[in-house]
C-alpha cells in the first residue's frame, strides 16, 4: 500500500505535466505561426513578422463574417440569457413537480452529439418552411447557450435571500425600487457573465452553424473555407489566434462576475462570524 | 447603547395593536386561528411557541407580509387592511439579518432614509445616531460580508430603528447567535427597547429569552394563543399543561378534586397529600381528577434534622452535575414518575450519594393546579 502510493506520489505529477502539455500545446502552436513569415507551418520558424495580422482587416469576406458573427452571437447571447433567466429564477424560486426533470431537459444539449443536434435542426427547420439564414443560426445557438446561461445563473441566482426583497419593501421601497435597489444590483454580475459566456460560444461554434447557415458564414465557417487553400493559413493562424484571446478573455470576465455574483448571493454566514 | 441603570419605563395605557379575531388558513392547514391580542404603547411583548404555532404567521401579518384570512389588524388606531409593507409604521429584524451583501454598514443602514429625501447632513445624523445605539460607531465602511453574526444583527437593529418605526418586529433575532453572546444580547435589546420607548414585537421559540426581555409573552400553539401574561405569571401559574412544560420543567402530580369553588381548589395527591390552591383562570373540570405540578427548583432538599412544614420524603435514584446546579431524580412511594429536583450545589448536593434517603421540602404556593 505504501509502495504505492510512493510510486503514485513520484509519476502523479509527472502524468499531470504531459497532461497539461497534450492539452494545450496544439494551442500554443497557433499564435507561434501566426507571427511566422513563410506561410507554410513548419519549425524552424523563418522569421518574425506581424504582416499576417496586418492582413486581415484588409479581407472584405473575412469583415463581414466578423460582423455576421458579432450579429448571431449578441442575439443569440441575449435571447439565451432571456430565457435563462425565466428558467433559472422558476428553478432556484419555486418548488414545483418536474423541477428536476425540467433542469436536466433544459440541460441535455450540453451532452446531445451537436451533429444530430444541427441535422434534427436543420430538418425542423426545414419542415417549419424556415428558409435557412443568420437567423436560423441564431436559434440553434439559443438552443446550445441555454445549458450554460442557465447553469451560469442558476449558480447567481441560488441562495438568494427572499428576505432581501422583503427587507427592502419593509423600509419602505416600492416593488420597482426594490428591484432596481436590492435585485438588480444582486443578479447584475450573473446576467453579465451569462451573455459573456453565450456570446463566446456563438461566436466558436462550427456544427451548428453550418447546417444551418444559408450564404452569409460566421466566422467559423469562413475559417473552414479558407483552410482549402494553403496560401491563406497564416491569416487563418492570425485569426484563430485574435479569436483565441478574445474568448479566452471574455470567459475570465464571465467566470469572475459569476463567482463575485455566488458571493453575493450566499452570505449566510458573514466573513469572520 | 447606553451603560446607565435605567429605571424601568412606566408602561402606557396606550393602545398601539390591536390583533381581532385573526386567521390565516393555507388551504385546508390553519396556521392561525381566532387570535385576539392588545399590544400597548412601549411595551416588550413576545409570541413564544414551537416552531409551526403561527407566531411568525402573525408577525408577518403585522408587517404586511402577509394578510389575515379573517380578521384585522390595526396599528395606531389605524386598521392596516390593503396597506403594503412599505406603507406601514413598522419594521422588521429578520431572522437572517437581511443584511443587503452589495452594500456596506452605512449604505445598509440609510437604505429606508434615501426614499425620505432627509438630506445629507441629517442623513448621515440618523445613520450616526443608529450606530451608537447599536455599539457599531465606527464600522460604517464595513462591507456587508466583513461581518461577524452579532455585528450583521447589531446593523439590522440599527436599519430598523433609524426609521424611528411605531413598533419594531424582531423575528427570531438570536437563534443564530451563540449560547453567550445571544445572553449579552438579550440584556442589550431590553435596555435598548427601554432607551427609545418603541413597542418591540419578539418571536421567539426560546422560553429564556422571551422571560428575560418581555413586558408579556402570548404563549401560542397550534395556531391559537393559549396564555397571555407578564413572564412571571406565565412561567409561575401556567394555564395548563402544555404551557407548563412549554416554559421550563415541571413536576406533574396526578390529583383528584375534593372541592372546587370561585378561586381556589382542593385536591388530593398521594405525594403531597391534600393540597388546596388558587384555581388558574383558564381552569375547567374534566372529570374528578386534575394534575398538579411544581417546578423543580421549588423543591429543595432538606439538611440534617432540618424540617419543614409541607415536606415529602423519598429516595435519590439519579444524580446529574451541571455546574452551579445539580438535577436530582427522587422517588417518592406512592408517585408513579419521580420527582426531579433541582438543587444549588453550595449546601452539597453534588454529593449526594444516589440511592440515599431525602425528605424534601416545598412550598405550598409553589403547587398549581392545571386542567387535564
Amino acid at each position: 500500500m505504501t509502495m504505492m502510493n510512493r510510486m503514485l506520489s513520484r509519476w502523479l505529477p509527472a502524468y499531470a505535466f504531459l497532461y497539461i502539455v497534450f492539452l494545450y500545446l496544439p494551442v500554443v502552436f497557433l499564435p507561434i505561426f501566426s507571427v511566422n513569415t513563410t506561410a507554410s507551418p513548419k519549425f524552424p520558424l523563418t522569421g518574425l513578422t506581424l504582416k499576417w495580422y496586418r492582413d486581415l482587416p484588409n479581407t472584405p469576406a473575412l469583415i463581414d463574417a466578423a460582423w455576421n458573427s458579432l450579429m448571431v452571437g449578441v442575439s443569440a447571447a441575449l435571447l439565451a440569457t432571456l430565457l435563462g433567466i425565466c428558467a433559472a429564477r422558476a428553478i432556484t424560486r419555486y418548488r414545483f413537480p418536474g423541477r428536476r426533470a425540467i433542469n436536466g431537459l433544459i440541460m441535455a444539449p450540453l451532452v446531445l452529439p451537436e451533429i444530430i443536434l444541427a441535422v434534427s435542426m436543420l430538418l425542423v427547420m426545414l419542415q417549419l418552411g424556415l428558409s435557412l439564414s443568420l437567423i436560423t443560426v441564431v436559434f440553434g445557438h439559443v438552443l446550445i447557450c441555454i445549458p450554460y446561461s442557465l447553469s451560469v445563473l442558476t449558480s447567481g441566482f441560488e441562495g438568494f435571500d427572499r428576505s432581501l426583497e422583503e427587507a427592502s419593501a419593509d423600509l419602505g421601497e416600492s416593488a420597482f425600487g426594490t428591484f432596481r435597489r436590492v435585485t438588480l444590483p444582486m443578479v447584475a454580475p450573473a446576467i453579465i457573465s451569462s451573455l459573456l459566456v453565450s456570446f463566446t460560444i456563438s461566436l466558436d461554434e462550427f456544427i451548428i452553424a453550418f447546417f444551418l447557415t444559408g450564404t452569409e458564414p460566421t466566422l467559423p465557417i469562413y475559417i473552414w473555407g479558407q483552410l482549402r487553400f494553403a496560401s491563406k493559413l497564416p491569416g487563418v493562424l492570425a485569426l484563430g489566434t485574435v479569436l483565441l484571446v478574445g474568448s479566452f478573455l471574455l470567459l475570465t470576465i464571465a467566470e469572475v462576475l459569476r463567482r463575485r455574483a455566488a458571493r453575493r448571493t450566499q452570505n449566510t454566514g458573514g466573513a469572520h462570524a | 447603547m447606553p451603560d446607565l441603570p435605567l429605571p424601568e419605563r412606566p408602561l402606557s395605557d396606550r393602545t398601539m395593536i390591536e390583533i381581532s379575531h385573526v386567521s390565516r388558513s393555507y388551504g385546508a392547514f390553519k396556521a392561525l386561528d381566532d387570535a385576539s391580542l392588545t399590544i400597548r404603547e412601549g411595551e416588550f411583548f413576545s409570541l413564544l411557541g414551537p416552531s409551526g404555532c403561527g407566531k411568525t404567521t402573525l408577525l408577518r401579518m403585522i408587517a404586511g407580509f402577509d394578510n389575515p384570512t379573517t380578521g384585522t389588524i390595526a396599528i395606531d388606531g389605524q386598521p392596516m387592511e390593503g396597506i403594503p409593507a412599505n406603507r406601514r409604521p413598522t419594521n422588521m429584524v429578520f431572522q437572517s439579518y437581511a443584511i443587503f451583501p452589495h452594500l456596506n454598514v452605512e449604505q445598509n443602514v440609510a437604505y429606508g432614509l434615501k426614499r425620505l429625501k432627509l438630506g445629507a447632513t441629517e442623513e448621515r445624523r440618523r445613520v450616526e445616531e443608529a450606530l451608537a445605539q447599536v455599539s457599531l460607531t465606527g464600522l460604517g465602511k464595513r462591507g456587508a460580508n466583513e461581518l461577524s453574526g452579532g455585528q450583521r444583527q447589531r446593523v439590522a437593529l440599527a436599519r430598523a430603528l433609524v426609521m424611528r418605526p411605531k413598533v419594531l418586529l424582531l423575528d427570531e433575532p438570536l437563534s443564530a447567535l451563540d449560547k453567550k453572546l445571544r445572553e449579552q444580547m438579550q440584556v442589550e435589546l431590553r435596555r435598548l427597547q427601554q432607551a427609545v420607548g418603541i413597542t418591540f414585537i419578539l418571536v421567539t421559540h426560546d422560553q429564556y429569552e422571551a422571560l428575560a426581555m418581555s413586558d408579556r409573552i402570548a404563549v401560542m400553539f397550534g395556531g391559537r394563543i393559549t396564555q397571555v401574561a407578564s413572564p412571571k405569571e406565565i412561567y409561575q401559574r401556567p394555564v395548563n399543561r402544555q404551557v407548563a412544560d412549554f416554559l421550563g420543567g415541571m413536576n406533574f402530580v396526578k390529583a383528584e378534586i375534593v372541592e372546587e369553588n370561585g378561586a381556589s381548589i382542593v385536591v388530593d395527591t398521594l405525594g403531597f397529600g391534600r393540597v388546596r390552591t388558587d384555581k388558574p383562570p383558564a381552569f375547567t373540570r374534566n372529570g374528578g381528577s386534575a394534575t398538579l405540578g411544581i417546578r423543580p427548583e421549588r423543591l429543595r432538599v432538606l439538611w440534617d434534622d432540618a424540617t419543614s412544614k409541607f415536606e415529602v420524603a423519598g429516595r435519590v435514584v439519579e444524580r446529574h452535575y451541571f455546574g452551579e446546579i445539580t438535577h436530582l431524580i427522587v422517588e417518592i412511594p406512592g408517585l408513579e414518575k419521580p420527582l426531579s429536583v433541582t438543587e444549588t450545589n453550595d449546601f452539597g448536593a453534588d454529593d449526594i450519594p444516589v440511592g440515599s434517603a431525602v425528605r424534601l421540602a416545598y412550598d405550598p404556593d409553589a403547587l398549581v393546579a392545571l386542567a387535564d
